[in-house]
């Protein structure tokens, strides 16, 4: 089919229109909970431990509801991709503000292309102006599925941003790169990443979790979406890190100074 | 047979050490051949660099205006192209530049990407960190496609100069680049001081510094030692420092010879970021933070009385 149509979800951008901005939003294991790897080697314990939303995804969040409460965005939907018992999880991010949820329900954990895949199918429903993710899961550490999304959606991509700008159907976004910060544009519809310093996230308040109970939440089984397959990588074995023994404590600068001295090292 | 495609980073005409890291990883897989792409508007004189790499068999190199600036939806597609021209493995370095181009590279070419190689078992099995490094898993990338990773640059040396250069070859490539994302600026923390990510020493500060005027302190040692200047994400948070500084699990990775920790209490999320540190030093004046018990040597007591004679005793 020739590609006489602008890009998906461009359509819903005309000046003054607001537009939906779709966030992703994982479930992960608390950041404050000790991993261990399983005696095993067949996974890290995670039954009983505290499960908790990504925290950059709170940030993602967190962003789309200022854009909503700037009057640039109408709609707020949050997705995750988790098992049945993710509902609470899902309150939660309508509790914080989010307008609606999808939960695309799955037996266990998917990989980030898998992910970026699910999300391209939903963009083709919501039709955002602008998909925000976390720019990194605190479990799988993985920074893939925003950057995969952005390619399979042929779509800019802003990853790792501390500052967002929307204006009219452009985006001015501040990236925390290694050089220093780094400003791209990028025409809307486009994928952006948050990094830590991008905002902090609210807080919940009470009568906003009763509020929450009545938004909708649509749920989809990930088979009825008919992804595409392949590129999985598999994961064979867990392991706990090598440990570093503890050393040894000296009670001056002096006795400091000598053992590195003994070492080469200054 | 094996044959190895890595994606030179760079910046204003220098090379990236993270480049020679890729290269040793490369080597780790026994490969028939490793080529460096450099994609840039004038690529000659990092093309020139990366030919010097020991165990570089090839440096190709794309030309085009729009690779001024280093875009991953600019960059992607033609790494995608280059990449399907018979090679094995395609890697880049788990930097930002490698964490931002990979994945969009990894999902054109309709595969997984395996992030953070710490080590390399076989040439589609590899070992990664996940949890902020609280577990190693060993993974399996599928054998009949192109093999797409990042490679975690403190895990690896950088490969020295070779005797021989690599011959340079202008690759062209037929995509159509996309004009959606434009680069503005770059600030640059300016700093004379050694590059955090491939630096000997490095000293950083941490909550405990207090600043952003205290942070001279820090600044003051690592100048006299030569070393890096770090810092933890809460003294970034706090505005003590730029982000560029930060180590950790969301900030930078890296294995300096010596690292010298003040006033960090050492949360896991940082000590992710120096495990590979050669010599861990730690300063606090809680005896009970979790830096100790990681650090090779441990000195409890006032940092604003102990750096400044740590200054001035080295």
């Amino acid at each position: 089919m020739p590609n006489c149509f602008p890009a998906r979800g461009a359509r819903a951008l005309r000046k003054g229109f607001p537009m939906k901005i779709l966030v992703a939003y994982k479930r992960v294991v608390d950041y404050n909970v000790r991993i261990q790897v399983k005696p095993d080697g067949t996974g890290v314990v995670t039954d009983g431990v505290k499960l908790s939303p990504n925290p950059f995804d709170d940030i993602a969040l967190e962003e789309a509801l200022r854009l909503r409460e700037q009057g640039i965005a109408e709609e707020v939907i949050i997705a995750t991709i988790a098992p049945a018992d993710a509902q609470p999880h899902l309150r939660n991010g309508l509790a914080m503000g989010a307008n609606r949820a999808i939960h695309v329900v799955t037996p266990g954990p998917v990989q980030p292309l898998a992910a970026a895949r699910v999300f391209l199918k939903l963009i083709e429903s919501v039709q955002p102006g602008l998909v925000i993710l976390g720019k990194q899961a605190i479990d799988d550490d993985c920074s893939q599925t925003g950057q995969m999304l952005a390619a399979l959606w042929d779509r800019p991509q802003a990853t790792f941003a501390s500052k967002l700008e929307v204006s009219g159907d452009k985006a001015t976004v501040t990236r925390e790169v290694d050089a220093g910060l780094e400003t791209i544009e990028v025409d809307l519809p486009a994928v952006v990443t948050t990094d830590l310093r991008l905002n902090e996230p609210r807080f919940i308040k009470l009568p906003d979790i009763m509020k929450a109970k009545s938004k909708p939440i649509e749920t989809i089984e990930l088979a009825s979406l008919n992804i595409e397959h392949g590129g999985e990588i598999r994961t064979t074995h867990y392991a706990p890190p090598a440990k570093r023994s503890r050393g040894v404590m000296v009670k001056d600068v002096a006795e400091l100074v000598g053992l590195l001295k003994q070492k080469g090292l200054v | 047979m094996s044959k190895i495609l890595i994606v030179a980073e760079h910046l204003n005409g220098q090379l990236n050490s993270a480049t020679a890291r890729c290269v040793t990883c490369a080597r780790e897989l026994k490969p028939d051949a490793i080529e460096v792409l450099v994609l840039a508007d004038a690529p000659d004189a990092v093309a020139a660099q990366a030919a010097k790499l020991d165990g570089v068999t090839k440096v190709l190199t794309v030309a085009r205006a729009e690779n001024a600036h280093a875009l991953a939806a600019v960059l992607a597609p033609q790494i995608a192209a280059a990449a399907k021209n018979g090679y094995t493995h395609l890697l880049l370095p788990s930097t930002t530049f490698g964490k931002d181009v990979a994945p969009r590279a990894a999902a054109l070419l309709g595969t997984g990407q395996v992030s953070d190689i710490m080590s390399v078992t076989d040439p589609h099995t590899f070992t990664r960190p996940i949890y902020a490094g609280n577990a190693i898993v060993t993974v399996a990338a599928p054998t009949h496609a192109i093999v797409v990773g990042t490679v975690r640059t403190a895990s690896w040396p950088a490969v020295g100069e070779a005797a021989n250069t690599a011959p340079i070859e202008a690759l062209s490539l037929d995509v159509v680049l996309p004009s959606h994302t434009r680069f503005v600026e770059l600030q640059q923390a300016s700093s004379e001081r050694p590059d955090l990510q491939s630096a000997a020493k490095v000293v950083s500060g941490g909550r405990g510094v207090g600043s952003k005027e205290n942070f001279e302190i820090i600044y003051k040692l690592a100048d006299k030692l030569h070393a890096a200047a770090g810092a933890s994400r809460a003294a970034v948070d706090a505005g003590y420092c730029p982000n560029d500084m930060q180590v950790g699990q969301t900030g930078k990775i890296i294995a300096p010879e010596l690292y010298i920790a003040i006033g960090i209490s050492g949360a896991i999320q940082h000590l992710t970021g120096i495990k590979d540190a050669g010599t861990i030093v730690a300063i606090n004046k809680d005896a009970e933070a979790p830096i100790f018990e990681v650090a090779d040597i441990g000195l409890v007591g006032d940092l604003f009385k102990l750096v400044p004679e740590l200054e001035a005793a080295v």
